[in-house]
């Protein structure tokens, strides 16, 4: 009898795999109520809420130049990209949730520090032009990232990327747009500008993570159509667009390495400090400390916010039910007086 | 009030009309603690750029889907009846407005 159970579950087990195969051979996309392995859902649910995680934390460099910003403008823009960073944050919670973990679990890894975020959002944001720098360099960096995982092979994670990227594009739009004016401005705001590229090309380089050859999860990703393009080949890809965008901006590239290599067709690049790299993914980046802090006061100075929300919630509950009860009593009244009058009419009806 | 009670907002279904004469889509969901305020939310996140004319929003739980496991299974009996589509009927052909 167990033997038998235990036949038919793997049977069924093999058919559910074969389908989850055949869904990713078809680069076909897998949804939420499907089966999957754990391990496509565990590795799928740490990326997503880890890129979450980045969105949330990813507020806080710029966050910090909202009440400097140079101009009225400058400041609507700011916030209004702060706001879009909470935004991608909140479209990939919902994409994660799909997945099984609740919300709730996904902010506390975060708060107690379980969970990683992009090691980029641990460098200070030193100047205004590190606004620009962030939006040109950082954000367009995630935009390579980003636009082919709008094709993951998880439906729920895909939607969410194809939302981000639509936005994302203002982002690095109006970086590059505040380092051009400053490029163009007095020899000081120039030197500004230069400094931020030159503090962020290289972290901004390093966002798509080590060298394929010491990226060990990339290759099943990439098997699951999850990932779609090595981390070499996505930041090859970065470097050969931003070298024409720095030119245009009259700004250089802190890269003594960077040329034209006409055989390969691509820019060439020096070496990039993957001990420092290492260093800040440990927790000892600039920034990785007050980011941190920073979160977990937010949380807690929000609490308020969320206790209003709910005590606003039970009221509007607790009004709409007594108005309830008040309309029913009013019409049991009302049936009352009818049933009283149907009923002597009915007397009158056997009286007659 | 604990952690626990606010970590606990039920989850919301979002759905968003992107101009009249569309049919609402789904976008995403929320946590809100109730409908009210899950609409106003839906609309900071998922309208900040003239998306939509009119959101809905759903309680997650009060959705019924078919059975996943069921796959194609449940949905077979519309294949094989290609005489339920236009181009099933061939002789037409050269035939003006039909």
């Amino acid at each position: 009898m167990t033997e038998q159970t235990t036949t038919a579950d793997q049977a069924a087990t093999t058919a559910e795999q074969q389908h989850f195969e055949h869904l990713i051979s078809e680069d076909s996309r897998v949804e939420p109520r499907d089966w999957m392995p754990e391990a496509y859902r565990k590795s799928l649910t740490r990326q997503v809420s880890q890129h979450a995680h980045s969105e949330i934390i990813g507020m806080q460099p710029e966050a910090n130049w909202i009440t400097r910003a140079p101009s009225l403008k400058r400041k609507a823009v700011l916030m209004a990209k702060v706001q879009d960073e909470a935004g991608h944050g909140l479209y990939l919670y919902s994409a994660a949730e799909t997945l099984g973990t609740p919300r709730s679990v996904l902010n506390e890894q975060l708060l107690s520090g379980k969970a990683k975020y992009s090691s980029i959002f641990n460098y200070p944001a030193r100047t205004w032009a590190d606004m620009g720098a962030i939006g040109w360099l950082v954000d367009g960096a995630a935009i390579c990232n980003q636009v082919p995982l709008c094709r993951a092979s998880y439906g729920p994670y895909g939607r969410a990327m194809v939302r981000i990227c639509k936005e994302e594009s203002f982002h690095q739009r109006q970086g590059w747009e505040i380092l051009y004016e400053l490029s163009h401005g007095t020899e000081a705001q120039k030197q500004m500008a230069q400094d931020a590229v030159n503090r962020f090309y290289g972290p901004a380089l390093q966002m798509f993570g080590p060298p394929d050859a010491d990226s060990p999860n990339s290759q099943q990703s990439m098997q699951w159509n999850i990932k779609r393009f090595s981390n070499d080949e996505l930041r090859q890809r970065f470097v050969d667009m931003i070298v024409p965008q720095a030119e245009a901006l009259g700004l250089t590239l802190p890269d003594p390495d960077l040329k034209w290599n006409e055989e390969r067709g691509h820019y060439d690049y020096g070496q990039l400090d993957w001990d420092e790299f290492m260093s800040v993914i440990k927790g000892s980046g600039p920034c990785n400390v007050q980011r941190m802090k920073r979160r977990r006061e937010a949380h807690a100075q929000g609490a308020w916010v969320r206790e209003a929300a709910e005590a606003y919630a039970q009221r509007q509950a607790r009004e709409a039910a007594e108005a309830a009860a008040a309309a029913s009593a009013t019409d049991a009244e009302a049936t009352e007086e009818f049933t009283v009058v149907a009923g002597r009419g009915s007397a009158e009806l056997i009286g007659a | 009030m604990s952690e626990n009670q606010t970590g606990n907002w039920p989850l919301w279904e979002v759905f968003v009309r992107s101009s009249r004469g569309l049919s609402h889509v789904h976008a995403g969901s929320l946590h809100a603690p109730d409908a009210t305020m899950a609409v106003r939310n839906a609309r900071d996140l998922y309208t900040r750029r003239n998306e939509g004319t009119s959101v809905w929003v759903v309680p997650a739980d009060a959705i019924t889907a078919s059975d996943p496991d069921s796959k194609g299974g449940y949905f077979e009996s519309a294949q094989g009846k290609s005489y339920r589509h236009a181009t099933y009927y061939t002789k037409s052909e050269g035939v003006k407005h039909l």
